[in-house]
């Protein structure tokens, strides 16, 4: 990455997480406005927008109109809710390419307000692997439990070691006052709350959350002319697991591709990585990308979650301090976007106090979205306080 | 447990397809294996998502496998079991397992294939614990 030399300069996360009273294009534009505000650029300044299937309308053509943006740039790959994360890095690539100078990327939605259950289709559509999967009421909750529970009968793992991972996202979610979920649970909480689908417990999975989040990606010379702390992306890699049939794994992710790529642009390691924000659709999704990543070998992922070793302060690697999906925000269905504003705040220095984690110059943001047992998108940046 | 076939949501069948949903009416279930790489895949396509050769093949299934991993939807009223389940001949399905003690299920347990109905008619591949398997199909529907 080292000539795309591409800056995060705004970041913004909804403060609701109940949006009765807004569309979703409305919320698109308030998180919009709100990246804006935290550059300190103008909605003029935009020249590239990203967005993804949350986005109402077709690709980017609605909300380019509805926020009134004049674009040179668009791009609305979606790869499920890891794609901001990606974007952040297709972002860097259109400005060193030349097609934009400063670029949008927003996530928003309102499935509280609406109801709306995670995958909720209103008319089944023509994917290829539809009639062999939907006969058997697929439940995205059960395809992460039967990751969990292949985990478990390979490697030994437990549920009391998935549960800390809820308790240590409840343990930054306190000092959070956004935070849908800021009371902190315990290990036994976790084991006690309703069996969703074996061996996932209901305080294994994220929250449902109205809202969203946006940020603003720009070239070096803008980026040094804001005044604002300096946030550079090192490296970044996207990749896409599925499944053949043959062959078949439930236990890896395309996290150790993603991983491989991000580590190779930026030339680090795992052990140089001093914060993690990584996605928590339920608790198992972090597990294996902590292992993927290489912050632990596979099938050492519950040792290195137990005991609270991923809350800020305690353990060698702090993991969401915003109190991540499984209790702070995962707007729209989507995690990527907020985990790219938590990772942002560390390296700024503007986390809260209480888990700000010291030193933070080098970070790492994460998001494995879609269904972690079919296909799934897994999408690393490496982010550094310059 | 059987689930009741009312509750499955009938496949979406495509010219591509169409040799599985008829295999699967007789009580077969078919993967694709590659007349070039001789690799085998599932769900079915027409051109081999291996080597991207034409010469994919229809194969059937003996039936028999073992479950590779597996969860009771304990959400639902009644709960349900998915599972990937391994066959013999190494490909691995998603699927049901029905007909069986939810609390006693374990990976790498033995089960044998049977068919279902959905809403519409169509028959799709279930597996039951190996040792409740019956020669008489379920028609739950």
């Amino acid at each position: 990455m080292a000539d795309c030399e591409a800056y995060i300069a705004g970041i913004f996360e909804h403060p609701t997480r109940l949006a009765i009273d807004k569309s979703v294009p409305q919320l698109h534009a308030e998180v919009a406005a709100g990246a804006l505000a935290d550059a300190g650029l103008s909605k003029s300044d935009i020249d590239g927008y990203f967005c993804a299937g949350d986005a109402p309308g077709i690709g980017p053509l609605s909300m380019v109109e509805y926020l009134g943006l004049k674009v040179r740039h668009t791009d609305s790959t979606d790869i499920g809710g890891s794609t901001p994360i990606a974007q952040v890095a297709l972002a860097a690539q259109a400005i060193a390419a030349g097609k934009c100078n400063v670029a949008l990327i927003t996530t928003a939605g309102r499935p509280r307000a609406a109801a709306e259950a995670p995958g909720t289709l209103t008319e089944v559509p023509d994917y290829p692997e539809n009639g062999f999967e939907l006969p058997y009421r697929p439940l995205l909750a059960a395809g992460y439990a039967m990751c969990a529970m292949r985990h478990m009968h390979e490697f030994g793992t437990t549920s009391e070691q998935l549960a800390w991972i809820k308790v240590a996202a409840s343990q930054h979610a306190q000092h959070n006052s956004h935070a849908l979920l800021p009371k902190p649970v315990t290990v036994a909480d976790v084991l006690a709350s309703p069996m969703v689908a074996d061996p996932l417990h209901r305080l294994d999975c994220c929250i449902m959350t109205d809202g969203g989040g946006a940020i603003i990606v720009t070239r070096r010379e803008i980026a040094l002319n804001l005044g604002r702390p300096r946030v550079k992306l090192r490296g970044a890699g996207m990749s896409i697991k599925y499944q053949l049939g043959s062959h078949f794994d439930l236990t890896t992710t395309a996290g150790i591709e993603s991983g491989r790529m991000a580590y190779l642009e930026a030339g680090l390691r795992p052990a140089d990585i001093k914060y993690l924000s990584t996605y928590d659709s339920f608790t198992i999704t972090v597990l294996l990308a902590l292992e993927d990543l290489g912050f632990c070998a596979k099938g050492q992922g519950g040792a290195f979650v137990a005991d609270g070793k991923l809350i800020s302060g305690i353990g060698r690697l702090p993991v969401n301090t915003d109190g991540g999906g499984l209790c702070n925000n995962h707007p729209a269905h989507r995690g990527g976007m907020t985990k790219v504003i938590e990772t942002t705040r560390q390296l700024r220095g503007e986390a809260n106090p209480a888990v700000q984690v010291k030193n933070c110059d080098l970070a790492m943001s994460h998001g494995t979205g879609g269904m972690l047992d079919r296909r799934h998108g897994c999408a690393t940046i490496i982010l550094e306080r310059e | 447990m059987s689930a009741p076939g009312s509750l499955r949501s009938p496949p979406m069948q495509t010219v591509e397809t169409r040799p599985f949903w008829e295999a699967a009416s007789r009580g077969e279930l078919l993967f694709g294996r590659c007349g070039s790489c001789e690799e085998k895949h599932y769900y079915p396509r027409a051109r081999c998502p291996y080597c991207f050769s034409d010469q994919v093949e229809w194969q059937a299934a003996s039936g028999r496998g073992h479950v590779y991993s597996y969860s009771v939807v304990r959400r639902s009223d009644p709960p349900y079991v998915t599972a990937y389940v391994t066959l013999v001949e190494g490909v691995t399905v998603f699927t049901n397992i029905v007909d069986c003690d939810i609390d006693r299920l374990s990976i790498g347990q033995p089960v044998m294939i049977g068919f279902e109905f959905c809403s519409d008619g169509q028959r799709v591949a279930v597996f039951r614990p190996a040792n409740l398997a019956v020669e008489s199909q379920s028609s739950a529907g």
